[in-house]
């Protein structure tokens, strides 16, 4: 599949080339404006890269704003899913894959409208929801309406139809029940398809927004994104950019470093998530 | 993540064996989700449907019913009336942009190459970032008197402009960072579908002389119909979940230019404590996304296959 290079390649190349280095720009800027001495930002007054670097915007983002706090919430609502999901989606993908029973059907249409249905459209009755239950501005609130994964469950399902069923006959005729065949023949060999949930899964809601705003309304269960919106606009009416740019740089970092280490892992995974 | 399935039949291939018998088994193994579904997808579905038909705001502190009125007053009220046609906008423009260039891009960055894929990843890191904090790098992108944009205009000598302050360019810049945050992802949709391609179809239209404009059209873009509806399908559903930018950008102003469904339905009942107009708001949303998860379902189904 070699072919000369026209002329018309080369355009095409560049344009890419160029779009690319236009995609890269805000987090560039964001990257300079953090580690420039708030006096002297990117793009005001002196130009681009020049001046000098400083961490002071970060000591001053985490003391204005309970960062720390704020990280130790999202950790605890990301895993906190992910761990509840794990179970929920490895028993619901067996129990759709393996097994017969009556009304399967409509049980598998109920998990269909939940991929159907974004939660953002559910945040009010789901907030009167936790109202009642008396959960309103807890992490579990946060964590509850995401723990049930129609696209975890259906991810699993595939991948327990792909192992072929002579694997667990033997445990079969060994007398081993659903739960000990699932777990000493099923999840090692599943655990490909976990691991790439997962990225998904903690991606997601290290991002989620709208339902921890509503939800929340102290900053001692707020996650980061929360945290942020409300330190970026609190932030914006002084026009501190380099304030909102380190705060900005701490929230995403992490998540991001881990993508462009291990980018092929998290493009594959999301891929898998969006095409079964 | 709320995706629609694009392939996932219910009516699977029925188990040649039977399971080991014990009928409470999958139900006991299913408990955990079926609760969990009910509770938050099912239950909701019916209560907003349901509190839709009471005034339930400030004056009212205990829900007074009151039958379809407030049906009738978002259908007359203009304020709704202009977040629903923002948020038809938002998604007649996004769509068709971020399925173009996510498409173009994936066709250009369809090879096995070091550089590509630091490209690729160029295109692809936005998806990692919370819409929140890409908002508000493009807020400073848009500031009429120090942000970029003006300052790049006005390097070529064009006039600066206040992008989100002015009512005509509020939701158009809203709508590029829309387009920035989703072309990557959808790009790798694209890209999956592309290497699903038989070689073979593609080396034969080059012995018959067709010119790779001629293979695109004839070739690629009709086997990537399937691909092409379903990431479209994907925009759809994020135009009409349009809301952490609004948040942070703009508010909904200037002068509304920038509501939306679901910020409507936020400040309905989260700012304002009107209860019912929000639980009416959110059933015509839910309405509106079974209508597409339906016509998905039978369209997909129907007319599109792959596995």
């Amino acid at each position: 599949m070699t072919k000369k290079l026209t002329f018309f390649d080369w355009a095409l190349y560049v344009t890419t080339a160029a779009m690319a280095l236009l995609w890269l720009i805000p987090l560039l800027w964001m990257v300079a404006t953090a580690f420039r001495p708030e006096t002297s930002p990117v793009g005001t007054g002196s130009w681009l890269w020049g001046g000098s670097f400083t961490l002071h915007n970060f000591t001053r983002a985490w003391t204005t704003a309970p960062f720390a706090t704020y990280y130790r919430n999202t950790f605890v609502i990301v895993t906190g899913i992910l761990a509840m999901q794990m179970v929920t989606i490895t028993l619901g993908g067996y129990v759709f894959a393996r097994m017969n029973f009556r009304g399967k059907d409509l049980l598998f249409l109920l998990f269909l409208l939940q991929l159907m249905l974004p939660a953002e459209a559910l945040v009010v009755p789901n907030y009167n929801t936790m109202d009642k239950l008396g959960l309103v501005n807890t992490r579990l609130a946060i964590m509850l309406p995401y723990v049930a994964s129609a696209m975890g469950t259906f991810l699993m399902r595939q991948t327990f139809k792909q192992i072929p069923r002579d694997l667990e006959e033997a445990a079969v005729i060994d007398g081993a029940n659903h739960l000990q065949i699932l777990w000493r023949v099923f999840i090692p060999i599943v655990r490909p398809t976990l691991a790439a949930f997962a990225l998904t899964s903690i991606s997601f809601h290290w991002n989620n927004f709208f339902w921890p705003l509503i939800i929340t309304n102290t900053n001692n269960v707020r996650p980061l994104t929360v945290g942020l919106a409300l330190f970026t606009k609190a932030s914006e009416a002084g026009a501190d950019w380099s304030l909102i740019t380190a705060g900005t740089l701490m929230v995403v970092a992490p998540l991001l470093i881990a993508f462009f280490l291990f980018q092929q892992q998290f493009i594959n995974s999301f891929m898998r998530s969006g095409i079964k | 993540m709320a995706h629609p399935a694009p392939a996932v039949g219910a009516a699977g291939n029925p188990n040649k064996r039977r399971a080991p018998s014990f009928n409470w088994g999958p139900y006991l193994l299913l408990l955990p989700s079926l609760i969990l579904l009910a509770v938050f997808t099912l239950w909701p579905m019916v209560a907003s449907g349901y509190l839709a038909l009471f005034t339930a705001n400030m004056a009212h502190k205990v829900p007074v019913y009151n039958g379809i009125a407030n049906f009738k007053d978002l259908f007359t009220s203009d304020l709704f009336i202009k977040a629903f046609k923002n948020t038809l906008l938002f998604a007649v423009v996004t769509i068709p942009a971020s399925v173009v260039l996510a498409m173009w891009l994936a066709t250009q960055l369809n090879r096995k190459l070091r550089s590509v894929a630091i490209v690729r990843a160029a295109f692809f890191y936005p998806t990692m970032l919370p819409l929140v904090s890409a908002a508000a790098v493009w807020s400073f992108f848009y500031n009429p008197s120090y942000g970029p944009v003006n300052l790049a205009i006005k390097l070529f000598g064009g006039a600066t402009h206040n992008w989100l302050g002015d009512p005509k360019t509020a939701l158009p810049a809203i709508m590029l960072v829309s387009i920035w945050k989703d072309a990557g992802y959808f790009m790798i949709f694209f890209l999956a579908g592309l290497q699903s391609l038989p070689s073979d179809l593609f080396e034969a239209a080059e012995l018959d002389g067709a010119s790779r404009w001629q293979q695109f059209w004839r070739i690629t873009f009709p086997l990537l119909s399937p691909t092409t509806l379903f990431v479209a399908t994907l925009s759809l559903i994020n135009a009409f979940k349009t809301m952490d930018q609004i948040f942070v950008m703009t508010g909904g102003g200037p002068e509304n230019a920038t509501q939306t469904l679901l910020y409507f339905i936020y400040q309905q009942t989260f700012e304002f404590m009107d209860r019912g107009t929000g639980a009416a708001a959110s059933a015509v949303l839910i309405v509106i996304l079974l209508a597409v998860a339906v016509f998905n379902q039978f369209y997909v189904d129907k007319k599109v296959h792959y596995d």
